[in-house]
């Protein structure tokens, strides 16, 4: 049941960030949904379910786009995989892990996606897709408290886990 | 830690902890290798491939979604777009206003620049005239600086020693008389206008050959005075005074003959005074000097 709520919450947020947001130019930035939805999922449910949900909603970014698939995919994955292992380690708990999680990871992203289309030998020039990198952080970390409202309403969270019962002696 | 009984796992098997970061780390390994594998796969087959037949029809089978999201959005759109042309028209009136603003400047120059080129044509038409005094020639000169201060009355001009301008050549524009060079350096000169204190002319009534010394008008900066004027002299308003441009065999006046200098405004006669008090409206006016001629002597040496 979670499942199916946390894939219609990325499909919905994969589908507005193609159809609507990409096209929305803010303070020399672009938002995006997906990207902050990803990392709320991951703080709520945690980093396997970040992962799975960064490269669901990567891939059918990636196919409305019809772009390269997988490129996406793989940074979403790995976003929500940081996201994820953040929020049930040193964030949990509080109050401004979101919307750390998505300034940081927003930057990472934007610069690990420039990594990425440069390895595949893209025509992209630095200084035409870097810079938009901080002013789409700082719009992703103001819708971050929206969506994450909406993300935890729709996908709850995660039971905290028990604390251990048993230890492993490292002999 | 003493009586505390520890379970100690069995050989190859693992706590809960453990097989939840072993499963982590496989889900993500797998995500990110099948992603790699994505890549590699739609880099390399391009258009025509299985995997891309696929994405092509998921994106055929995402497009009503996404037509529906641009239907949600669309009223967000317009209001979007709607702040975003206020920046705009917002942006686009400051962009007008500086444009403005710089024709503004623009309109300023060439006004300033057609009334500087009426004053040089008229400094031209003045120096090719019959007015232009004999054996002088006429060195142009725009006209560069002002001393601050209400201290000293002077101009500095844009000429000097090299344009063969000298010390104690007379300044005229084509109204008149203005005053003398009373420094040369190599590119510029400062010239003493008439309204200084410490100026001092030889003048003529021009109808009645009344002759006097034209100085600063205690009044104001802009009056002159005819001083020396003999009460036997006849003066009258309206009447034109001139340099006298007397030469003896010994001496001269540094000024030529026939200079215009202003128009007698007032006569005044009192029994106490020795001479006539008359005051002198000049030609010149010494509030908008842009451009002046520099008369230098066609001989060698002082005149």
């Amino acid at each position: 049941m979670i499942a199916i709520r946390v894939g219609a919450v990325v499909f919905v947020a994969s589908v507005f960030q193609v159809a609507v947001f990409s096209g929305w130019q803010l303070l020399g930035g672009f938002p995006d949904v997906l990207l902050v939805t990803v990392v709320s999922v991951a703080l709520l449910r945690g980093a396997v379910a970040g992962a799975l949900a960064g490269f669901a909603g990567g891939l059918l970014v990636d196919t409305a786009t019809l772009g390269t698939l997988g490129v996406t995919s793989l940074l979403l994955a790995v976003a929500g995989q940081w996201s994820g292992r953040y929020g049930e380690t040193n964030g949990r708990g509080r109050s401004f892990a979101p919307y750390l999680a998505v300034g940081v990871i927003a930057i990472l992203v934007g610069v690990g996606g420039y990594l990425v289309h440069f390895l595949l030998g893209d025509a992209v020039s630095a200084g035409l897709a870097l810079p938009p990198v901080l002013p789409s952080a700082l719009l992703d970390v103001l819708i971050a408290w929206p969506v994450f409202g909406l993300c935890r309403a729709v996908v709850g969270t995660a039971p905290a886990e028990a604390p251990p019962r048993e230890v492993e002696l490292l002999v | 830690m003493l009586g505390v009984t520890l379970r100690r796992p069995a050989a190859g098997q693992l706590t809960s902890r453990s097989a939840t970061a072993l499963k982590r780390r496989v889900v993500v390994g797998v995500l990110v290798v099948l992603a790699i594998g994505l890549i590699t796969v739609s880099f390399r087959e391009g258009d025509s491939g299985r995997l891309s037949r696929a994405q092509d029809a998921g994106a055929d089978a995402l497009r009503p979604f996404q037509v529906a999201a641009e239907r949600i959005a669309e009223p967000f759109e317009d209001g979007y777009r709607w702040v975003e042309s206020l920046f705009e028209a917002r942006s686009e009136a400051e962009r007008l206003a500086e444009e403005n603003e710089a024709l503004r400047q623009k309109l300023a120059q060439a006004q300033l620049a057609v009334r500087e080129n009426d004053r040089l044509r008229s400094l031209l038409r003045f120096r090719d005239g019959a007015r232009f005094p004999r054996d002088y020639d006429g060195v142009a000169a725009a006209v560069i600086g002002r001393p601050a201060g209400a201290f000293s009355q002077a101009i500095v001009i844009a000429v000097g020693s090299k344009d063969g301008v000298r010390r104690n050549d007379p300044v005229v524009t084509q109204d008149g008389l203005i005053g003398l060079v009373t420094r040369v350096s190599g590119r510029s000169a400062r010239v003493t206008l008439l309204t200084d204190e410490q100026s001092a002319v030889s003048a003529v009534d021009v109808r009645t050959n009344a002759n006097g010394i034209v100085r600063h008008g205690r009044a104001s900066r802009t009056t002159l005075v005819l001083d020396r004027v003999a009460k036997e002299d006849v003066v009258r308003v309206g009447d034109t005074v001139v340099t006298a441009g007397w030469e003896s065999p010994r001496l001269a006046s540094l000024y030529p003959r026939g200079i215009p200098i202003g128009l007698v405004t007032s006569v005044g006669q009192a029994d106490t005074d020795l001479y006539k008090q008359v005051l002198v409206e000049p030609f010149a006016d010494f509030r908008s000097l842009d451009a002046v001629l520099v008369l230098v002597p066609r001989e060698t040496g002082t005149p």
